[in-house]
This record gives C-alpha cells, sequence and structure tokens, in this order.
C-alpha cells in the first residue's frame, strides 16, 4: 500500500470486523456479546448494518475501514492501544481469543477452533474498484477528467488518441486491472519509443493495451513487442517514417499461442480473434501515442495498408510438419516468443495442381519474383506463409524446410540480362554495368517461413518485407515473458 | 477542464511531453563565404541533386561541405550531427526519391 494512503484510526479496546453471511461470525456473536460487558468493543459490519444489532455495529458496507486495515478473514479480532493496532486474531481460536482480549473462559460452548470466511474487501470482483477509491495504487500518468457532458468516446477520438477506430477508455480500474497481466513494475522503463525516442514505461504500454482492447493476459506479449519493436536492428524508426507499405507484422510462438487462445488456423490474418486484433493494435497505438509517429506527420506512407491497424497472429506449431520460425530464428524450442517482420499486407498464391514438392517450390519462386517488382533484388525479405493443405505436399515429398529453402533460393537466382534497367522494355531495373551473370532475389536467410492457414485451401501467401539488413529492418524475435 | 460535474476520468497514454519552442536563426544575408554543409541521407540519387547544388551555392561564394548518412531508414548519426554543427553556418538535407 502507497504510504500516502491514510488508515482511519480505530477506537481503543477491541475492534472486530464480521458480516452477516459468515457462520463463524454468527457464531462468536456472544463472545463479543460477553466481551463488550466487561471491555470497549467496537464491531464493523461489512454486508447488513443491522448485524449483529446487540452489539451496535458501525457500518461498513463501504470497506473503508476493512480495506484500508487490510482486513483478509472475517472474524478478525484486534486491539488498538491509543488508535494503534498492537495485536490481530483471524477466524475463531478460543485460546487467541482470550490471549488478546485477556479474559479468560470465552465461548465456552464452542468448538475450540473454526476458520473464518473471506473479508468482503479482498472479494476479487470488488478488489480493484476499491484500489481505485482508496487511492491504493502508483499510477503515474495525467489523469485527464471528462466533462459529465462529454460523450467520452468522441473525447477520445478528439485528443487524437485512436487509430480511426473506438478506443476502450483508459480508466484507472481498467489500467490497474491490465498491469495484473505482468509481474513488471509499473514504472519500469520498456523502451525509447520513436520517433519522439520518449521513455515508455510499462504502465504506459498498459494504457495503450487498454485502449487497443487487450486482455490483461496479452500485456506480456504487449511488452516484448514493444522491445522488440525499438531494437536498433528493428529500427521501427524507418519503418514507420517510410513512404512504402509496410508495417510491423506480429508472429507468436510457442505455449501462449494457446494459453491466449489465438488463432493460427482459418482467417488467421482476418478478424475475429480478440487477441490476433488487439496485440498489434496496442503496438500501433503505442507508437503513435507514446512515440509521437501519426501518419502524415511522420508516417510519410504513400498507401499503407490495413495491417498498420495492427497485424498479429499465431504459427500453427501443432499441425506444422517443421520446426516453428521463432526456432529458426534463434529462439529456444518451446519458449513463448514474438517476431516482429517489417512487413505490407499478405497476397495469395494459388496452386491446386501441385502433387509434388518440386512443382509446388517452382509455383512459390514465380510468385514471390513478383514481391515490390520482379526487377527488384537483394532489397527486401519476405515472410513466407504455407497453408496446411502446401505443406503436406512437402511433407509427403519428404522435404524439410531446409531443402525448401535451398531450392527457392537457389530458383530465385535471376539472370541479370533479365534485371537491368531497360530490360523488357521497363525502364526499372539494375543499373546495367553489373558485371556478376545472375543475381538473388533474396539475401541468404531473407525468405522466413512461417506455418499457419485453415486446414481447406490449397494456398500459401506472402508478405513482402521493407529495406533489409543492417540499412533497413531485420526480423526480431523476443521471449515473452510474464 | 471545466464547470461542468465531473464525467470520467482516464489515463493520458501519450509521452506527456511538451514540445520546446525555438525561435530559428536569421536568413543569411548572403551565401558568399558561408559554411554550407549539405546532407546526403543515402537515397538514390540524392547526390545527383545535391552535386547540382554545390556547383551553384559554390558559385555563389559559399564554402560547401559535404556529410552523408549511412542509411536513409534511421535518423542521422549523433557525431555527423554534432560535426554539421560545429563546422557549418546553414544545411541543406536533400530527400530524394
Amino acid at each position: 500500500m502507497p504510504p500516502e494512503v491514510k488508515r482511519p484510526p480505530l477506537p481503543d479496546g477491541l475492534v472486530a470486523f464480521v458480516k452477516r453471511d459468515c457462520p463463524t461470525c454468527g457464531l462468536v456473536v456472544p463472545v463479543l456479546k460477553g466481551l463488550a460487558e466487561k471491555l470497549s468493543v467496537t464491531v464493523y459490519t461489512q454486508d447488513d448494518p443491522s448485524f449483529p444489532a446487540s452489539l451496535q455495529p458501525v457500518d461498513d458496507t463501504g470497506l473503508e475501514r476493512s480495506y484500508l486495515h487490510q482486513i483478509e478473514v472475517v472474524p478478525t479480532l484486534l486491539r488498538v492501544d491509543e488508535g494503534v493496532e498492537v495485536e490481530r486474531t483471524v477466524g475463531w481460536h478460543r485460546k487467541d481469543w482470550e490471549a488478546l482480549s485477556g479474559k479468560g473462559g470465552l465461548g465456552t460452548g464452542l468448538p475450540a477452533l473454526r476458520p473464518g470466511c473471506g473479508s468482503a474487501s479482498v472479494d476479487p470482483e470488488v478488489a480493484l474498484d476499491l484500489r481505485v477509491r482508496f487511492g491504493d495504487h502508483a499510477l503515474q500518468s495525467r489523469r485527464i477528467e471528462f466533462g459529465s457532458a462529454e460523450d467520452e468516446m468522441e473525447a477520445l477520438y478528439e485528443r487524437g488518441w485512436t487509430d480511426g477506430l473506438p478506443v476502450v477508455p483508459p480508466t484507472e480500474r481498467r489500467v490497474l486491472a491490465m498491469l495484473e497481466g505482468t509481474s513488471r513494475n509499473p514504472d519500469e522503463v520498456v523502451a525509447h519509443v520513436p520517433p519522439d525516442l520518449a521513455p515508455c514505461t510499462v504502465e504506459k504500454v498498459a494504457v495503450n493495451a487498454v485502449l487497443a482492447g487487450c486482455k490483461p493476459e496479452y500485456l506480456p506479449v504487449v511488452l516484448a513487442a514493444v522491445e522488440a519493436a525499438c531494437t536498433e536492428a528493428f529500427n521501427i524508426h524507418g519503418l514507420l517514417a517510410t513512404t512504402m507499405t509496410a508495417g510491423p507484422v506480429l508472429i507468436v510462438n510457442g505455449p501462449i499461442r494457446r494459453a491466449l487462445g489465438m488463432n493460427s488456423g482459418r482467417n488467421v490474418f482476418g478478424q475475429g480473434n480478440r487477441a490476433n486484433s488487439t496485440i498489434g493494435r496496442a503496438l500501433q497505438l503505442v507508437i503513435r501515442n507514446v512515440g509521437g509517429g501519426r501518419p502524415g506527420e511522420i508516417d510519410r506512407a504513400t498507401f499503407g495498408n490495413p495491417g498498420k491497424v495492427g497485424f498479429c497472429f499465431a504459427e500453427d506449431e501443432e499441425g506444422s510438419p517443421w520446426s516453428p520460425l521463432s526456432t529458426d530464428l534463434g529462439a529456444t524450442a518451446g519458449q513463448s516468443t514474438v517476431t516482429l517482420f517489417p512487413g505490407e499486407g499478405p497476397r495469395t498464391i494459388v496452386d491446386q495442381l501441385a502433387r509434388d514438392p518440386e512443382s509446388l517450390v517452382r509455383s512459390y519462386a514465380m510468385n514471390l519474383r513478383s514481391l515490390h517488382h520482379p526487377k527488384a533484388v537483394m532489397a527486401f525479405d519476405c515472410l513466407l506463409a504455407i497453408g496446411p493443405e502446401h505443406a503436406r505436399v512437402f511433407a509427403e515429398g519428404g522435404w524439410d524446410k531446409k531443402e525448401l529453402l535451398a531450392r527457392l533460393h537457389e530458383l530465385l537466382l535471376i539472370p541479370t540480362e533479365e534485371l537491368v534497367r531497360g530490360a523488357g522494355g521497363v525502364a526499372e531495373g539494375v543499373p546495367e554495368n553489373i558485371q556478376v551473370k545472375a543475381l538473388p532475389k533474396f539475401r541468404p536467410g531473407g525468405i522466413l517461413i512461417v506455418h499457419c492457414g485453415g486446414e481447406a485451401g490449397l494456398f500459401s501467401a506472402m508478405i513482402g518485407g521493407w529495406v533489409t539488413g543492417e540499412m533497413g529492418s531485420q526480423p526480431v524475435v523476443r521471449e515473452i515473458t510474464r | 477542464m471545466s464547470s461542468q460535474a465531473t464525467g470520467p476520468v482516464v489515463l493520458d497514454p501519450t509521452a506527456e511531453s511538451e514540445p520546446v519552442g525555438r525561435a530559428r536563426l536569421p536568413r543569411p544575408p548572403t551565401l558568399k563565404g558561408l559554411s554550407l554543409g549539405l546532407l546526403d541521407i543515402s537515397k538514390a540519387r540524392g547526390d545527383i541533386f545535391l552535386d547540382r547544388l554545390e556547383a551553384r551555392f559554390r558559385q555563389e561564394g559559399a564554402q560547401v561541405r559535404r556529410y552523408k548518412k549511412p542509411t536513409f531508414t534511421k535518423p542521422a548519426p549523433v557525431d555527423v550531427r554534432r560535426q554539421i554543427a560545429e563546422e557549418c553556418e546553414a544545411v541543406v538535407e536533400a530527400l530524394a526519391d
């Protein structure tokens, strides 16, 4: 409890906290009555202001005293001296009650021991409300108070905090609930978020995760994504500022996919799953609100793409014949991770006739060559999302991922004469003075493979990247920890 | 915020930073003798534009210094920014494409 939270004083003598709903409290009423004949006894009641009528109870149905004196069990018996609690016991335990009160022979007709019940002030359904009501938290963000006549949803738009879709108002209660999704301290700085390089705390990420519609258990994924985005390697500054269409694409691997109920199957890139739809959105709102990266300002995209609202999905690891993307990028098997890839919108590769790997990989190569421009080489990476029906063709043909990638890179070694400026009557292309006979479409390691999508459909999908390597953006994998 | 009765209270999702307003330097009255930096951001064909600018500025009597960012996708390194600030009285940053 923060030190600034003041506890209301309690009267001297014995103080008991009870509720009618608790059988042990009913049991000790005669004991309390007996004590009240000899000592000063004050009873605070949590649920029924008339219980126990014989002891003129003090109404604590608002739970102020129960909460601020950290009552966890009823009955709780305290001994208070000069306004200060000096001793407490919980439930009914004759010896403890006798020791605390200094009176012997208590409750002789009762069992020696009877456990109490949970205090109404620790009921999980009200605990957050009480924390907010009594200021029992250390949230640092500036409070914005709306007028009662203001429509809060409209007010959130007017302040420029949304991506164009409605957001969930980040009330203290919702942000506190969000923060329960992580064990990290709210004031810990997660990253310095471009373009303003503003320090971003766990609390600020939580506020934006609320805006995005996340559940608290999603927060660790969002935190890991913010960290990954703000690395030198991923270079979110450049990805934000570019005129190209790409934005951050988040791929989640490991046990957390199932824990969050993420979609890795049908309509994997589409709408309909809360975790998929809100985690990527939360990252983009952090960049917008904390980093100051807004479309039309630092975000100079010519077109952008609908995935820039948030593009996040899970890999179908269980149905995959291969290792997951995360371990391909260096993560340990079984780790929960989020991988960030700078990507544009997905495009479908339709091949419904290939029944052998060689035929299918040739289809892939033909399609992949068209990314950005059929003459663009070594400039962009690619995320190749292989659907289950296509993956089965490779699995049945005995191709592992390594073999598939090797063949793809081989097929995508393109004769320079097809790539030079002017070739095919197209001005775009590589400079004419290049001496080598062929150039690779992708750099080594520039094709990433992920297995996902619905069980029906002989399709795969390709997601083109952005400026590749150290000069631009590299895929970054980050472990998700609670 | 207003004299109305209070409505919902929300937490500010921004960095809560307040930009510092800085006045622009006065426009140099002449280019003659001015130390002028040209920053190439490493975008394709930006150098062609800067070559042309350099020639024009030299005709006007400016002393031209050239600088280059390693990549257009990232902000200029601190050292480059500092060097420009120390050596130049004015700078032209060339965007390209």
